[in-house]
């Protein structure tokens, strides 16, 4: 009973408050009125049963919640002689059907006016259904901080004039691909190991791609991020990190491979080729034994091409290495301008170390270390570091 | 010669907001005093900058950030108002712009009612 009035809270949510702002064009009396309503179905529900049709419940007593405070302020609007418009509480909503207004919501939380980690708290908060404080706890911020956050978001799509809709045509490309950077983001903010935010993100991921069953970077996002969680269970062994190629392949999650290489597959046949779907395309290829690391390079190369990015080139660096030996692969890291990039000189140090060129080896591995937090990764580094120091020591 | 006045507000707004009562109705009468001198035609009062878009054209590309521009040694250079429907409508204009495309940025600020 509890499992279910969460799944239905955590379904229902986001579309309430999408269809409570595209109707009052304001997201804090909506946010205001969905919570009144959820509380109420919280109390009512477990005693009386989950009524026919929760969302039409859940719309229609926020809906009341907020034509009952609108008339509330008029009243005190009136009392003090000002002037309110408040004649929206007034048009009469449909009780039935309901659109659904969740695309015209996450393309205003991820307006490019507001400041990323606006977009990334709004998303969570008003598509996601996350208290602020389990916003907070996510990304190690005072729920104060966060709060502010959010209130200061908010107050910008009012007082800026940011609309709520889907963009037009021209405008459509670019916008998209920031909602699709701000889901990427939560992902990866989770990839560390705060496995709640990967679940959100792919959650995220799953309603986009359904939303725009067209778009073939939503379907090639999702597909990324199961593949790239499939992995999770296998990552680590009690706490500490552990490389694709020495994963207990047991525990990588079969099903998701499945759903993402599906999410894929759909992607490729809408002629995806874009950013994401290149990712998940080599995310697939990844989950194969034997990998493909031929192939694997010729992506990166091709998600170099497309990017530019010097983080996709030393990747392919790994996957150059894997099939034409570390020294291929070090001939392209030691082109890359990443100096302060802890990835950069753990690849180095790795290659190096198979190389036998421990004392350089070493060297890079320090480098790398210093560089990084502490946590698994650093852990990682030491143990290599303590192996690499004991190759030199017995010479 | 005519010229463009814009005021920044710095510490100010504080300031004006812990003044007595009294002082604060001369604070407002000395705008209007202002905006009522011949030859000034007043501006619409900015909102705050926290509230303000900057954008920028980087190889034909808008970029589109929060907040006001932030440079050393920049200072605006001239305003209009806009009517348009919403922000989306107020950027494609700051993007036509010269000066967004040549190393500088149009702020859009909505306008606010204070009083």
């Amino acid at each position: 009973m509890v499992a279910t009035l969460e799944q239905v809270f955590r379904e229902e949510w986001g579309r309430v408050l999408a269809t409570l702002i595209g109707f009052l064009g304001d997201f804090d009396l909506a946010e205001e009125a969905a919570q009144e309503a959820f509380a109420m179905a919280a109390d009512r529900w477990p005693r009386v049963g989950v009524p026919s049709n929760p969302r039409a419940w859940l719309m229609r007593t926020a809906r009341n919640k907020a034509t009952d405070r609108i008339r509330r302020d008029r009243t005190f609007a009136t009392k003090f002689g000002l002037l309110v418009a408040a004649d929206r509480a007034e048009v009469p909503m449909k009780t039935t059907t309901f659109p659904d207004e969740r695309l015209e919501l996450i393309f205003t939380c991820c307006h490019p006016a507001l400041a990323v980690e606006a977009q990334v708290a709004l998303t969570l908060r008003t598509l996601g259904g996350l208290s602020t404080d389990e916003i907070a706890r996510a990304f190690l911020v005072p729920e104060r901080t966060m709060a502010q956050r959010l209130v200061r978001a908010k107050r910008k799509i009012k007082a800026a004039g940011i609309p709520f809709r889907v963009p037009p045509v021209h405008l459509f490309r670019e916008r998209l691909d920031a909602v699709l950077a701000v889901v990427y983001l939560i992902f990866n903010e989770g990839y560390g190991g705060r496995d709640e935010l990967a679940a959100e993100a792919i959650w995220l991921g799953r309603a986009l791609a359904e939303m725009l069953p067209h778009e073939p970077e939503a379907h090639g996002l999702l597909a990324m991020m199961l593949l790239h969680d499939s992995r999770r269970e296998a990552r680590f062994s009690d706490g500490e990190l552990v490389l694709l190629g020495d994963q207990d392949r047991s525990r990588w999650n079969t099903e998701q491979i499945a759903a993402g290489r599906a999410e894929l597959d759909h992607a490729l046949a809408l002629r995806g080729r874009g950013p994401y779907v290149l990712q998940a395309a080599i995310a697939s290829l990844h989950a194969e034994v034997p990998c493909d690391w031929a192939q694997i390079a010729a992506l990166y190369g091709e998600l170099t091409h497309l990017t530019g990015s010097p983080v996709v080139e030393l990747n392919r660096a790994i996957a150059i290495a894997e099939t034409e030996g570390p020294e291929a692969g070090l001939r392209i890291v030691d082109q890359l301008g990443l100096n302060d990039f802890r990835y950069l000189h753990s690849t180095r140090a790795e290659l190096l170390r198979r190389l036998g060129r421990t004392d350089e080896a070493r060297d890079a591995y320090r480098r790398a270390r210093q560089l990084t937090d502490d946590g698994a990764e650093r852990r990682f580094l030491e143990r290599r570091l303590t192996e690499v120091e004991g190759t030199t020591f017995s010479g | 010669m005519k010229y463009v006045m814009l005021i920044y507000q710095g510490t100010a707004l504080e300031r004006q907001a812990a003044l007595p009562e009294e002082e604060q109705k001369q604070v407002y009468a000395d705008y209007q005093g202002i905006n009522q001198t011949p030859g000034v035609t007043p501006g619409l009062p900015m909102g705050l900058p926290e509230n303000a878009t900057t954008v920028r054209v980087d190889g034909g590309k808008t970029l589109t950030t929060d907040g006001p521009f932030v440079g050393m040694k920049e200072a605006v250079g001239g305003w209009f108002i806009l009517e348009a429907d919403d922000l989306d409508a107020a950027i494609e204009v700051a993007a036509r712009v010269p000066a967004a495309r040549y190393g500088g940025a149009v702020e859009i600020r909505p306008s606010e009612v204070y009083w």
